[in-house]
């Protein structure tokens, strides 16, 4: 498969009064045609940061991505215009965030919000981009599309309105669909929903999804490829059945033990102990050594270079360094 | 991407989807149950259709002097009497009605369009612009309105500005002191509003600026603007009154209700001829709270921080 976008030594910081918060430390990836990629981790691990530098809306000025390169097509991101930029958002690359009863004007019908980028991007009049509204409504699984189109944001319910920013996003035919957290604000029931509709999306249309989630279990029911994400940086990435049942990393394997798993009833549930360091006091050294159980003595002083520990599967880890040194 | 299918959609589905349709809707519904703001507007409308229409049903509609005829009381010929060239004060008082709304009128409606492109521009894009048009509204803040209008007034009396331009030249006066107000609060709206999600939704959907501002911002400050659009009716009627009660604002023989007053402005007229100020004192007076009553009842009912239950 031919990879859609690729990501090269993207760095995004933040300026803030007590110094630079490397929010998003030289990382690379790539994401392939039709390929559903899941970046997981704790929260404040730079995840959406990485979405919205991919889009062009890092809080300026503030925040700056400070190097690397985002190429799509034959185009690098983050050299094009903003005139060229704007063009590819909503068209090319679309993106949904957690809170979908925040993501839509409240004064604007629902119907309307779905027509404007169809009418912006795709050129289609009044009339055919209210009756795409309506297919796309449909297409997202919600019946009545006539009387959804009519009404307000705050007159229907958080799945739908998640559902309705799903139709939004997809409507220009996207090749990359970014989706941030888009079931966390969700009850468990309509999570299920919403990721079906998801998965329905690309089935028809063969885009590319980028999914953030801190969920692994969303995660193994939708991801292809996975990406760790810990403290700014990859730790460790590889195809989702791989991970999942070699995890390398330390902080992988935390994830997956404190992960619910049904039918088994652990007597505590785990959890990695201490917390995400604070991105202001980060040294030369692994950033996870003072959690990990595995630290040995060079993880205080030096940072492990992501490397490959298996067939397409890296880690970012001294443990296994040494074994390929050894 | 598949071709859009467009049989069998009916227009009128479409149409239903234009901006706040239902809002306006319930909104009327429950501007109808406060019983002083229906009163209020019932009395603007009554206000508006006799000074437009009641003149053409006079027979002194041609305002022809008779001194003959001069300091009429009440009679029922002349239902107010007469005033000191012998008009009717009855006519005289719904045609200057026409003036004074229309003065009301216009130059709030120019306020409130210079107003809200400014505010929304100065809060959306902040930086330069926004000092600039925020130091010229604080400077027009910082003198009270009233001796600006004197000033601007006293001027056009000095350049010897002929009396049919000086009522479009009073509108765009006090547009000009209205605006800051109107600026202000659009500008502190569009603050808040920009750093709303659904604004770096519309930002990712790829929309311009302009598509943004008018189409997403404005349409969440329109509520805001009714109220202070209804309320700056009664205060341009209030200081075109003043100004005209100083002489310094629409001239006769052109009637307002501000300086039909100031034509009885002597102790004699004051006394025995109260037929000459009461009614448009009472005009003034009864209009211009009749509007503010209206306003705050559609303050009540649109102002989002007011009204959280919606
Ligand atoms: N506007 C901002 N100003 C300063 N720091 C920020 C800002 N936005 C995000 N950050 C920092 O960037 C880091 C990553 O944030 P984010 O990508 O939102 O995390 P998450 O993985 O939970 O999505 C956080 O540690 C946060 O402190
Ligand atoms: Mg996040």
């Amino acid at each position: 498969m031919n990879s859609l976008i690729e990501i090269n030594n993207l760095s995004t910081y933040f300026e803030s009064g007590a110094g630079t918060v490397k929010a998003v430390d030289d990382i690379s990836f790539r994401i392939r045609e039709g390929e559903t990629v899941c970046i997981v981790g704790e929260s404040g691990c730079g995840k959406s940061i990485t979405a919205m530098s991919i889009m062009g809306l890092v809080d300026e000025p503030h925040g700056k991505v400070v190097g690397g390169q985002i190429r799509f097509g034959d185009k690098d991101l983050l050299k094009i215009s903003k005139e060229e930029m704007r063009r590819i958002r909503g068209n090319d690359i679309s993106i949904i965030f957690q809170e979908p009863m925040s993501s839509l004007n409240p004064v604007i019908t629902i119907g309307r919000q779905i027509m404007e980028p169809l009418m912006l991007h795709q050129k289609l009049n009044k009339k055919q981009a209210y009756a795409r509204a309506l297919e796309l409504i449909e297409l997202v699984g919600i019946s009545r599309a006539e009387q959804i189109a009519a009404s307000y944001p705050h007159q229907l319910s958080g799945g739908m309105l998640q559902r309705i920013m799903i139709a939004i996003a997809i409507s220009c035919g996207p090749k990359l669909l970014i989706a941030d957290e888009p079931t966390t604000a969700l009850d468990v029931t309509i999570q299920a929903q919403v990721l079906e509709t998801l998965r329905q999306s690309k089935e028809q249309s063969n885009m590319s999804i980028m999914l953030i989630t801190h969920d692994l279990g969303v995660v193994a029911e939708m991801a292809d490829y996975v990406i760790v994400m810990y403290a700014g940086k990859i730790v460790e990435e590889g195809d989702v059945e791989e991970l999942f049942e070699r995890p390398k990393h330390p902080y992988t394997r935390g994830l997956l033990k404190s992960k619910p798993i049904i039918g088994q009833r652990a007597e505590q549930l785990y959890s990695i102990p201490g917390q995400v360091p604070s991105p202001l006091e980060l040294t030369e050294s692994c950033y996870f050594h003072d959690r990990c159980e595995s630290c040995i003595p060079i993880c205080r002083i030096r940072q492990p270079k992501l490397s490959e520990v298996a067939a397409g599967h890296l880690a970012a880890c001294w443990l296994y360094e040494e074994e390929a040194e050894a | 991407m598949s071709i859009p299918t467009t049989a069998g959609r009916p227009e009128k589905a479409i149409r239903a989807l234009d901006v706040s349709d239902s809002l306006w809707r319930q909104s009327i519904r429950q501007l109808r149950k406060n019983k002083l703001a229906v009163a209020g507007f019932a009395f603007i409308a009554f206000m508006f259709l006799i000074c437009f229409i009641g003149p053409l049903f006079s027979p002194y509609a041609d305002g022809k002097i008779n001194p003959a005829n001069m300091h009429q009381p009440p009679s029922a010929k002349h239902w107010l009497g007469t005033d000191l060239l012998g008009r009717d004060v009855l006519t005289r008082l719904l045609q200057a009605g026409r003036i004074s709304l229309t003065v009301g009128l216009a130059s709030m409606a120019l306020s409130m369009t210079i107003g809200t492109v400014l505010g929304i521009v100065s809060g959306y894009y902040r930086g330069v612009v926004d000092q600039i048009i925020m130091r010229v509204a604080d400077l027009l803040f910082t003198i009270p309105g009233l001796p600006i209008l004197f000033i601007m007034g006293a001027l056009m009396s000095d350049w010897k500005i002929p009396t049919d331009y000086r009522l479009y030249l009073v509108m765009l006066m006090l547009s000009i002191i209205g605006w800051p107000g109107v600026a202000r609060l659009v500008r502190s709206q569009m603050l808040t509003l920009r750093e709303r999600e659904y604004m770096q939704a519309a930002d990712v959907l790829g929309l311009s600026d302009k598509r943004k501002l008018f189409r997403h911002l404005l349409p969440n400050v329109f509520p805001l603007l009714i109220v202070i659009a209804t309320l700056s009716i009664g205060g341009a009627i209030l200081s075109e009154s003043a100004l005209s009660f100083f002489g310094l604002g629409v001239m006769p023989p052109t009637p307002t209700w501000g300086n039909m007053i100031d034509a009885a402005n002597n102790v004699i007229d004051f006394e025995k001829r109260p037929w000459l100020w009461i009614p448009p004192g009472l005009a003034i007076f009864l209009t211009v709270i009749a509007i503010n009553i209206f306003g705050d009842g559609l303050r009540d009912v649109l102002d989002p921080k007011q009204n959280t239950s919606r």
